[in-house]
């Protein structure tokens, strides 16, 4: 039991019950970030800074919302939009960061992948921040729904309808997630209960649980280097400030993210009040017509990529539909980043750069990114049906290579690379009708998920360097 | 310094060129160009006849027009009340009073005369599904007298709510600004009195969507759903943009298109203007902070590096 | 701080300042816009206006509107003989509209917000909920009612009242004017 004597101060009441100054230091005063970073090392809190802008106008909008499917267009775009004081500006804000938030969670983590912040001690890290990547899309799955526009209604039907393709299960899944035959009412306002109270509350604990996994491995840093964090604390705290290699949260690592986060502001506000159309399709402004599709209908940009995997797949592979091949395919595209660090063979951590062939990877990564988001928005037809399958083989081949890139072992590699490179060659013979989709292309794509399952199992993981 | 500019300018280049795939660039897949509204009419003929209002204001009773158009400005009420028109005709002939307002010249003078060629709805009807209003049967003269006279009594200068009214109101409803297809929504002063206009609204809209084959969608969104260039374009000549559509070409001047969608703009972002002032101010202010921030680091990191 | 020039010091301080006062006022700014945001809609504002035509109404009479959900009891020509308990309060509680004089009140017990019912046989208004009394001038006689009926805000027009706004002859009922 602490010894209570009288305090001089209130500061001192409240520190003696609540260790105040202690818990100052633990989390910030003292709280040790390297010193060799770049603007990159701000991204999470340019996270938190979206993500409370979020809580705060959803909290707004949540004031005068009515989750019902005759109430809610109206509720949204006649009260709020156009009655409520500054109600346009909650909406427009809540939009726009739902949409921001993950150009800044892929550039978070892509930069943790080339700086291969997920290895070493710090997997877990990488885990919960994965787990925040699928909650904060579900989040935003959910959150479109809500304003009950075409989009909203489309999305759902199309989206829940995925899950009629698990096996047996499927079809009575799917009446079961939407509480009815056909996305409704009771579809609604379930979403409406996720997105405003569950999935919150579970990303507030994910968000702890990735500030606490970041302790003990410590942040990374640009050359991944080794920093025996004690050593360099104390000479800080002896006054070497120049000399040693990390510098405390506070004041000095906030005060080169406020910096950034007041420029990514200026940014966000842009778009805001300018430049919306991308956060606020157009299409939803239409309400909700169940006995219409919009002639155009795709997901926000950033399930783009993942959308564009499930529909890469244009032809039969032997037992497996194209539709099948497309739900397998989308299936591991949405998991497999949880397994990169099994996936990476090698110890090292080291910036891409300095990694020879997972610099080439990552780039590469990037790039099939890149197209499988912007194909993912045009009509998947003629060649451009081509360039999806091409994306989507690509996106899955990466992965099935990295073990063998990592570990260096040559005749892997170039197994797995080919066998890709023979899947792109049928693929567009089978498009250009020069081919059938038969017994080769079944046993070449047999080939092609043995190597991506196995690799990870079978290849020893490598020492790394320093 | 250097270092972080370069990475600052790879992912610039990078979200710009996915931007760029996804919004710009997919959109003019998704919606090929189309030249623009030039509001011509080019396919009419004008009609080179001089007409007089006086002659009109007979020759509108002697052709027949006022046996299914009332026109309240010269004391001739509506023949039929609107539900009952709506189910003789599909559609309430409208008033003529303010046509002259909001329909160009060569345009109105064209539909007269052929209806169903001047609104482009010869996919629709024909000999064997005629158009409920008649091709006209009298002179030249009558026609251009007719013109004529309907453009004496029009108000010159109409509000753009009074444009939308001419315009649109008759098939599309818009909720927002309490505007039905039968008027404006009454305050109504019991229960009986709102169900009563409640069922005629629903009789009217059940004779449109029969008449139609659908049902011309509510316009209270529509400035953001689609646009003020969509807009324009689809009212100029809707067969351009959405080919089959059962909406009639209207015939507007290209004045009374831009009324109509300044009235869709109060209807459906009312708050545009404040949107865009307020946001000058934002900006301003973050690139104010931006500056302090800025100072402030470097002050703080002169001790450590 | 070991090893900082003093003026370093203080400029860092100061910019700290005016950097965090900055940011403070951007935060002010944001609250307003809260603030703003609970403020009643304006058709909630607008819709705080009753106009009731008073035309058709008979002598002896008595009228429930409703205005900004409340009942509004509109008595015409009350009897005011039993108007008794404080004599020059009953004159002084009714309005002259038109040619006639009307009782105009918030039909809610000033004790608990019972509604009273209109009992014009014994010329009073009489709650249920713990028996309260008032006379035809809204005046309370009997039982836990604190004071008189309230008198809601009304303005005239011509044979019209307009229940919301604050009118002369309102202003000099409750003698404010």
């Amino acid at each position: 039991m602490a010894h209570f004597t009288k305090a001089n101060s209130i500061y001192e009441w409240l520190d003696q019950r609540l260790a105040l100054t202690k818990l100052w230091k633990v989390l910030a005063a003292e709280y040790w970030i390297p010193k060799n970073i770049n603007f990159l090392w701000a991204m999470g809190v340019v996270l938190m800074t979206m993500f409370t802008i979020l809580v705060i106008s959803g909290i707004f909008l949540l004031m005068y919302y009515k989750p019902d499917t005759k109430l809610a267009f109206d509720s949204v775009n006649y009260t709020i939009m156009q009655e409520v004081w500054f109600g346009w500006l909650w909406r427009h804000m809540h939009a726009v960061a739902a949409s921001v938030v993950f150009l800044v969670i892929y550039i978070h983590m892509f930069t943790a992948i080339y700086y291969a912040s997920y290895k070493r001690g710090r997997e877990l890290i990488w885990i919960s921040g994965m787990l925040l990547f699928v909650t904060f899309s579900a989040e935003a799955f959910s959150g479109y729904m809500l304003p009950w526009g075409q989009m909203s209604y489309w999305a759902a039907q199309v989206i829940t309808n995925l899950f009629g393709g698990i096996p047996f299960i499927g079809d009575e899944l799917v009446i079961w997630i939407r509480g009815n035959f056909y996305v409704s009412d009771p579809t609604l306002t379930r979403f409406f209960m996720l997105h405003v109270f569950l999935l919150p509350l579970i990303i507030l604990m994910l968000i702890g649980l990735h500030f606490y996994t970041l302790r003990i491995p410590h942040v990374n840093n640009q050359d991944g280097e080794d920093i025996d964090f004690d050593a360099e604390a104390e000479k800080y705290k002896a006054g070497l400030k120049k000399e040693a290699k990390v510098i405390p949260f506070w004041p000095v690592f906030l005060s080169k993210d406020f910096f950034v986060v007041s420029v990514f502001m200026i940014f966000y506000f842009y778009l805001v009040f300018y430049h919306y159309d991308f956060a606020m399709d157009p299409i939803n402004f239409d309400p909700a017509n169940p006995m219409k599709t919009p002639p155009h209908i795709y997901p926000e940009w950033y399930f783009l990529w993942s959308y564009e995997v499930l529909r890469g797949f244009f032809f039969d592979v032997g037992p497996l539909s194209a539709m099948d091949m497309g739900l397998i395919a989308f299936g591991i595209a949405n998991v497999i980043f949880f397994f990169l660090p099994w996936f990476d063979k090698n110890d090292e951590v080291a910036p891409a750069h300095r990694r020879g062939g997972f610099f080439i990877w990552f780039w590469l990564l990037v790039f099939d990114m890149i197209i499988l988001t912007i194909w993912g928005k045009l009509p998947p037809t003629g060649f451009n049906a081509y360039i999806g399958y091409v994306a989507a083989v690509g996106f899955l081949a990466l992965f099935a290579a990295l073990p063998a890139l990592t570990a260096r072992r040559r005749g892997l590699l170039m197994l797995v690379i080919i066998t890709t490179l023979l899947l792109f060659i049928v693929g567009y013979m089978v498009y250009a009708e020069t081919m059938e989709s038969g017994i080769i292309v079944a046993l070449l794509f047999l080939l092609f998920y043995a190597l991506f399952f196995l690799s990870p199992v079978v290849v020893k993981r490598v020492g790394g360097a320093k | 310094m250097n270092r972080e500019l370069k990475i600052l300018a790879i992912i610039v280049i990078l979200v710009g060129i996915t931007y760029w795939g996804i919004e710009p660039y997919a959109h003019s897949v998704m919606h090929p160009h189309h030249e623009p509204a030039t509001f011509k009419y080019e396919d009419l003929k004008p009609l080179n006849v001089k007409g007089d209002a006086a002659r009109g204001k007979e020759a509108i009773v002697n052709n027949g027009c006022t046996g299914c158009h009332g026109i309240e400005a010269a004391g001739f009420p509506a023949p039929m009340d609107p539900v009952t028109a709506s189910a003789t005709y599909g559609v309430n002939p409208p008033d003529l009073s303010n046509i002259a307002s909001v329909v160009d010249r060569k345009f109105l003078a064209n539909f007269i005369k052929n209806p169903v060629h001047a609104a482009l709805l010869e996919h629709k009807f024909s000999d064997s599904k005629p158009y409920p209003m008649p091709a006209f049967y009298g002179s030249d003269q009558d026609l251009a007298d007719i013109v004529a006279y309907l453009e004496s009594i029009a108000k010159k200068d109409i509000s753009t709510r009074e444009a939308y009214e001419v315009a649109c109101m008759r098939c599309h409803n818009l909720k927002y600004d309490n505007l039905t297809v039968l008027g404006e929504k009454p305050k109504f002063k019991n229960d009986v009195e709102r169900a009563e206009f409640e069922l005629n609204l629903a009789k009217y809209e059940a004779n449109l969507q029969n008449y139609l084959g659908t049902t011309p969608p509510d316009l209270s969104m529509y400035i953001r759903s689609r646009g003020p260039e969509y807009i324009r374009d689809f009212v100029e000549n809707p067969q351009k943009i959405l080919h089959g559509t059962a909406m009639p070409r209207v015939g507007l001047t290209e004045a009374a298109t831009e009324k109509v969608i300044k009235h869709l703009e109060k209807v459906g972002d009312r708050k545009k203007e404040k949107r865009e002032r307020l946001g000058v101010w934002v900006l301003l202010y973050f690139v104010i902070l931006s500056v302090l921030a800025y100072l402030w680091k470097k002050e703080i990191w002169k001790e450590v590096i | 701080m070991k090893g900082l020039p003093m003026a370093d010091q203080e400029r860092r301080s100061f910019i700290g300042k005016v950097f965090g006062g900055f940011a403070a006022a951007g935060g002010l700014a944001a609250l307003y816009a809260m603030k703003r945001t609970w403020d009643p809609l304006p058709s909630v504002m607008a819709a705080g206006f009753t106009t009731v035509d008073l035309s058709p109404m008979k002598p002896g009479e008595l009228r429930t509107v409703t205005w900004r959900g409340k009942p509004i009891f509109i008595l015409k020509k009350p009897p005011t003989d039993n108007c008794k308990k404080l004599p020059d309060e009953p004159k002084k509680r009714l309005v002259k509209i038109g040619d006639s004089d009307y009782l105009i009140v918030i039909g809610l017990c000033t004790h608990l917000g019972c509604i009273p019912t209109w009992e014009p046989d014994k010329k009073i208004f009489h709650c249920a909920c713990h028996g309260g009394e008032y006379d035809a001038c809204g005046v309370d006689t009997f039982g836990p009612p604190p004071r008189p009926l309230d008198i809601p805000p009304f303005k005239i027009e011509g044979t019209k009242l307009v229940l919301g706004e604050e009118g002369p002859e309102y202003l000099k009922l409750v003698g404010k004017a």
